[in-house]
């Protein structure tokens, strides 16, 4: 050992900057960049994310085609990529975002990370950058198949996909910070998860379109976090049921975005009122 | 609060604590405490377990709020002004985990890719004696290496406060030694430590002032001379078979003198080493007693620490203190 040189420049900008809220896309950059490390290090993790979402489409894709009464009037291709969406918001984000923060909660990472410059906004969106990466990933490449492949059909509404992607992805990744309260470990992230995984994978309209369903369920089920995006993501494609146009999709789409909001600002509070940094003490 | 463009605080103190308590639920961990430290200097904090000093050290770091009194650090509030304060500071906490799957490098980097005064990632490596594992997954460090690893990052930020908590615990000899050198030149560039130890070896090697809390309150402060200076020196011996206790002299200087009838050690606590001892074997000598396992001891910080622990402190150290520019 020796000692440290003095040679350090003290810059005195740094003592009077400001911001005590704002985020730094430097410090997410570099803290997410070791996530990526640890992503590709992790090989339940690569197979959870890369390997499943395609198995699990691929099964999806086969049981919607032969399967006429499903579809309806939308297009197979509209339906296998709604349920890619869905199986990327669960399994890649939200179940891989479960384990990760509670990995890095139970190996103290957290505990260090707030010990320094970075704030706890920054922390959760690098720990996050990993899942959201690949997930956006995941759906480009499915529209791109789509599109190439299965006569995928040109949006309705762009807007609204990119609104319901996006508040998935948030809504999911704050469900995944909320979900590592009752998660003591990573392998009981297998059973924390389900509940939210369940619900959302056979109540969303994906799996089982809401038009087979007797209303008064509809009804409730219109409000799992996972049913708006479903149903922003068919009328972004296709106009919905109705198969409406460009500006009557916007009218529809008022109660989804509401209950997606809805949840973003539910999931924000949970995540104020029950994260923990630190593992219990047992 | 203060507002965030606060000019630089009158006193050339770094740290300022004032009163400060934290309780949790009706349990007061903290009741109380106030010390400064000088920039340039290191304050010691030394206590048993379960005294308070992680309480104490955690409201200076600005990771949690006092339950009551005042923080400052660098002129700042801690933990309202995080993000004005945590740029000039590096902490080392007792335990902080590492990401197991990542090299040391690769932490490294990425701990210097969030810090706004990063130094060179090589130098520190190589301050901390680590560029050989620089490519090796931290879940195969020893302890030893996990802890310079620790020190490596709380120094990364160049900080001019540093926390340091039990910073050697797990640490071979020759590595302890080596991050105190490191510490001294730290302090010689003239950054501020606050350090927790439960070596006081450590306390004595390093520290130009410390404190020692017991049960949330600091029961002694000053320099290593002035807390030890408030403990009497200790003579020892056992009593030589045919004596009685009650025919030991008088000794000049002796606070107690202590006797255990059935073992028949005696224990005699002076201010005045050396006439006690003079005087004690002008009795013993004439009459040709030998006293067996005599031991005669200046007082030292361990016996300042004992004797806190022990909870026959008598307070005569100052309880706060505060230190004049």
């Amino acid at each position: 050992m020796s000692t440290l040189s003095s040679s350090i420049k003290q810059s005195p900008s740094t003592n009077q900057s400001t911001p005590v809220r704002r985020l730094s896309l430097r410090r997410i950059w570099w803290l997410g960049r070791a996530e990526f490390t640890l992503f590709w290090r992790n090989k339940t993790a690569v197979v959870n994310a890369l390997v499943l979402p395609l198995v699990m489409v691929g099964a999806y894709a086969f049981y919607a085609r032969d399967n006429e009464a499903l579809t309806g009037n939308t297009a197979i291709s509209v339906y296998i990529l709604t349920g890619t969406v869905v199986f990327v918001l669960l399994l890649v984000v939200y179940y891989n975002l479960v384990t990760a923060y509670v990995a890095r909660r139970e190996e103290l990472m957290l505990k260090r990370l707030r010990t320094g410059e970075a704030n706890d906004g920054e922390i959760l969106a690098a720990g996050a950058l990993p899942a959201v990466v690949v997930a956006l990933a995941q759906v480009v490449v499915a529209v791109g198949i789509g599109a190439a492949m299965l006569d995928l059909p040109a949006p309705v509404n762009v807007v609204l996909l990119l609104v319901g992607l996006v508040g998935g992805i948030v809504v999911f990744v704050l469900l995944a910070a909320v979900s590592t309260a009752f998660t003591r470990n990573v392998e009981f992230a297998q059973i924390s998860t389900l509940p939210v995984l369940m619900v959302c994978a056979f109540g969303s309209g994906a799996l089982i379109p809401f038009s087979a369903l007797p209303d008064a369920a509809v009804q409730v089920l219109r409000f799992i976090p996972l049913a708006p995006v479903v149903e922003l993501l068919q009328l972004g494609w296709v106009g919905g049921p109705d198969g409406v146009g460009f500006v009557e999709a916007f009218v529809q789409a008022r109660k989804p975005v509401a209950i997606l909001v809805g949840w973003i600002v539910v999931g924000w509070l949970a995540l104020r009122r029950w994260f923990r940094w630190e593992p219990r003490r047992s | 609060m203060t507002k965030v463009s606060v000019p630089a605080p009158r006193s050339s103190n770094v740290i300022e604590l004032h009163d400060v308590t934290r309780r949790y639920g009706s349990f007061e961990a903290v009741r109380g405490v106030s010390f400064s430290v000088a920039k340039g200097e290191l304050f010691a904090l030394l206590g048993t377990n379960g005294a308070g000093k992680t309480s104490t050290v955690e409201v200076v770091e600005g990771l949690s709020r006092p339950s009551s009194g005042q923080v400052r650090v660098l002129g700042h509030d801690p933990y309202t002004e995080r993000a004005i304060v945590r740029p000039r500071i590096g902490i080392m906490l007792q335990e902080a985990g590492f990401a197991g799957d990542l090299t040391v490098i690769e932490t490294m980097r990425m701990w210097a890719g969030t810090v706004s005064r990063p130094r060179p990632v090589a130098d520190v490596m190589a301050a901390v004696a680590l560029e050989h594992k620089a490519s090796t997954q931290v879940k195969q460090l020893s302890g030893g290496e996990r802890r310079r690893l620790d020190l490596a990052l709380a120094l990364l930020g160049s900080p001019d406060v540093v926390f340091l908590d039990e910073p050697t615990t797990g640490l071979d000899p020759e590595s302890r030694r080596n991050t105190w050198r490191l510490i001294r030149g730290m302090l010689a560039e003239g950054t501020t430590v606050l350090l927790t130890t439960h070596y006081l070896e450590e306390a004595e090697e390093l520290a130009d002032r410390l404190a020692i809390m017991h049960q949330g309150r600091i029961v002694a402060a000053g320099t290593v001379a002035e807390v030890v200076a408030a403990h009497p020196a200790r003579i020892t011996f056992q009593l030589p078979t045919g004596v009685a206790p009650e025919a030991l002299p008088a000794l000049p200087g002796a606070r107690s003198v202590h006797c255990d009838r059935t073992s028949g050690s005696v224990e005699i606590r002076t201010d005045a080493l050396q006439e006690s001892l003079a005087a004690l074997l002008a009795w013993a000598n004439p009459a040709g007693l030998v006293l067996p396992r005599l031991q005669a001891r200046s007082a030292s910080l361990e016996e300042a620490f004992l004797s806190v622990a022990d909870g026959h402190m008598s307070l005569t150290g100052p309880r706060t203190e505060k230190v004049s520019a």
